[in-house]
């Protein structure tokens, strides 16, 4: 578990995280959710201490981050595993050498044992023969599960992933979405998710962190997210007319105005969700 | 103002450097690695610059000495003593500054661009003692070396322009190869040479270590690692001539 205590951070006289104070759960997917420039990214920076915050609390099951001398930061970083928005593949090297470089250069075991592990992560996130290829030769989303491959292969108790489906196709995002999960659940680790994609929120967000301006907004479930009554959050959520239509459609149904989907066609079709909305729906909508 | 953080984040850096390797073996790989692009990468442009230099360096010192009281054996003293003091040393890094620094400067500027560095530090290493303190090493190795080879393939290069230019021949040459020679100037040239290394190496690190932006912050990272560089031999160069010699 991560605790987050009223941590600021400001660069200059820009100030960029506002007292934040969140608890990221052990064994759930956590996801810190915002608009571009909301803190996402400076947060988890600071959470794995690529930067200093200015004030407050960053607590790795009971270890304070913030207090930390440089070996015991090096040592909770070896619990740690990130992945990175570009993936951060070392281009110089084939995949099997960016998964085996941290068993390199954290263990002792014999190379038969490392190739055996690294075989098992690349199993596992459903990439067998491609050990010799390099990161140029390979895709996108390829290039993504050879990086959570890399975050895992030292079994960390903490995994970080900044924007995981930046780039990547829906279809391509969802497999993503669905290993990290997966691994969460099976290795009962504490993920932190950043991300602006709904898609991953509503499959995998069990607890979200809503960013705005580099305060924190909302925080709930997936469950919750939907019929929040936060005006900011919404305009997040919702930024598009036909999602706003989804919701109404899904509130329509939900008290059984639409019973079918021919009539939910019809409505679409006709202008949306707008038209049949009654003043108590609109009022329950607000 | 800029200079003076500029200096201080140089010194933070080096400072950085001197840590305890998380394992020795794969930082020895790396320090290995390092010394073999930087040695090897630079051979053929060394070997090629070092007998031209040492060739026109004879035929411009053939076409300036005119009066018969000169004995022909000067052109090669002259030749000696211009490509050890000076030609290898100092012309030999300004070129190595370029091919080296520029290498050093962008490798280091795509991947801390690309996150690599972040990913590296992520994983609990320090990359000033992984990734920069073995560039160092091994341009102090290899670039003396070079600046030997270089010291050697310019003479030699002088040899063969003063007899195949018919200038003087090659056991003249040698003749005047041994009069006068003074160890010493071997030993400034390699002074010369450890200290170009690191200005090379540490000044490309530094630039390309704290890349900010994209792609053409890399480039710009790569030419003022070069430029700075640069100027900071001639600088070098000027204050070991006063102090040295």
């Amino acid at each position: 578990m991560i605790e987050i205590k009223n941590v600021s951070k400001s660069f200059g006289d820009k100030q960029i995280l506002k007292n934040i104070s969140a608890v990221m759960e052990t064994g759930k997917t956590n996801l810190i959710i915002g608009t571009s420039g909301s803190g996402k990214t400076v947060l988890q920076k600071c959470m794995v201490g690529l930067f200093e915050v200015n004030s407050g609390d960053i607590i790795f099951d009971g270890k304070d981050l913030t207090t930390m001398h440089e070996e015991e930061r090096k040592e909770l970083r070896q619990q740690i595993g990130m992945l990175f928005q570009g993936s951060a593949l070392f281009d110089s090297m084939t995949v099997q050498r960016n998964i085996k470089f941290p068993l390199d250069m954290f263990t002792k075991w014999s190379h038969q044992k490392k190739i055996a592990r690294v075989n098992d992560v690349l199993d596992r996130v459903n990439l067998k023969d491609t050990n010799k290829k390099f990161p140029s030769e390979i895709s996108g989303g390829m290039k993504k599960r050879v990086g959570i491959a890399r975050a895992i292969v030292l079994k960390p108790k903490y995994l970080f992933c900044d924007e995981p489906n930046s780039g990547l196709d829906p279809q391509t995002s969802m497999v993503i979405d669905k290993l990290i999960h997966e691994i969460t659940i099976e290795n009962n680790i504490t993920t932190i998710i950043n991300t602006h994609d709904m898609n991953s929120v509503m499959e995998i967000g069990e607890n979200i962190l809503y960013l705005y301006n580099g305060e924190k907004e909302w925080e709930g479930t997936n469950k919750e997210i939907i019929f929040n009554k936060n005006q900011k959050l919404n305009e997040f959520i919702f930024a598009s007319e036909f999602l706003r239509d989804a919701k109404d459609m899904r509130m329509l149904e939900q008290k059984g105005i639409i019973d079918n989907d021919r009539n939910m066609e019809q409505i679409m079709r006709e202008g949306g969700a707008n038209l049949v909305l009654g003043d108590d729906d609109k009022k329950d909508k607000e | 103002m800029k200079l003076f953080s500029s200096i201080g984040a140089y010194l933070l850096m080096m400072k950085g450097m001197f840590t305890k390797p998380e394992n020795f073996k794969m930082y020895w790989k790396e320090l290995m690695h390092q010394s073999v692009e930087i040695g090897m990468g630079s051979l053929w442009i060394v070997t090629v610059i070092s007998i031209f230099m040492g060739a026109v360096s004879a035929i411009q010192t053939a076409y300036q000495l005119v009066s018969p009281v000169i004995q022909k054996e000067t052109i090669a003293q002259v030749v000696r003593d211009t490509v050890i003091l000076e030609f290898a040393p100092t012309l030999v890094c300004i070129v190595l500054a370029g091919v080296v620094g520029s290498k050093i400067a962008g490798e280091l500027g795509n991947m801390r661009v690309s996150e690599q560095i972040d990913a590296l530090e992520i994983m609990g290493i320090n990359t000033r003692s992984y990734l920069v303190a073995p560039k160092i090493l091994g341009a102090l190795i290899t670039i003396p070396l070079l600046v030997i080879l270089a010291m050697a393939l310019g003479i030699y290069g002088g040899r063969l322009a003063g007899s195949f230019g018919g200038i003087l021949p090659a056991e003249t040459y040698d003749r005047g190869l041994l009069m006068n020679f003074i160890p010493k100037n071997v030993w400034f040239a390699l002074v010369k040479a450890y200290t170009f290394a690191f200005i090379i190496s540490s000044v490309s690190c530094f630039y390309g270590y704290n890349v900010k932006g994209g792609a053409l912050e890399i480039g710009r990272a790569s030419t003022t690692a070069v430029i700075t560089s640069c100027v900071l031999i001639l600088f070098a160069d000027y204050i070991l001539a006063f102090f040295l010699l």
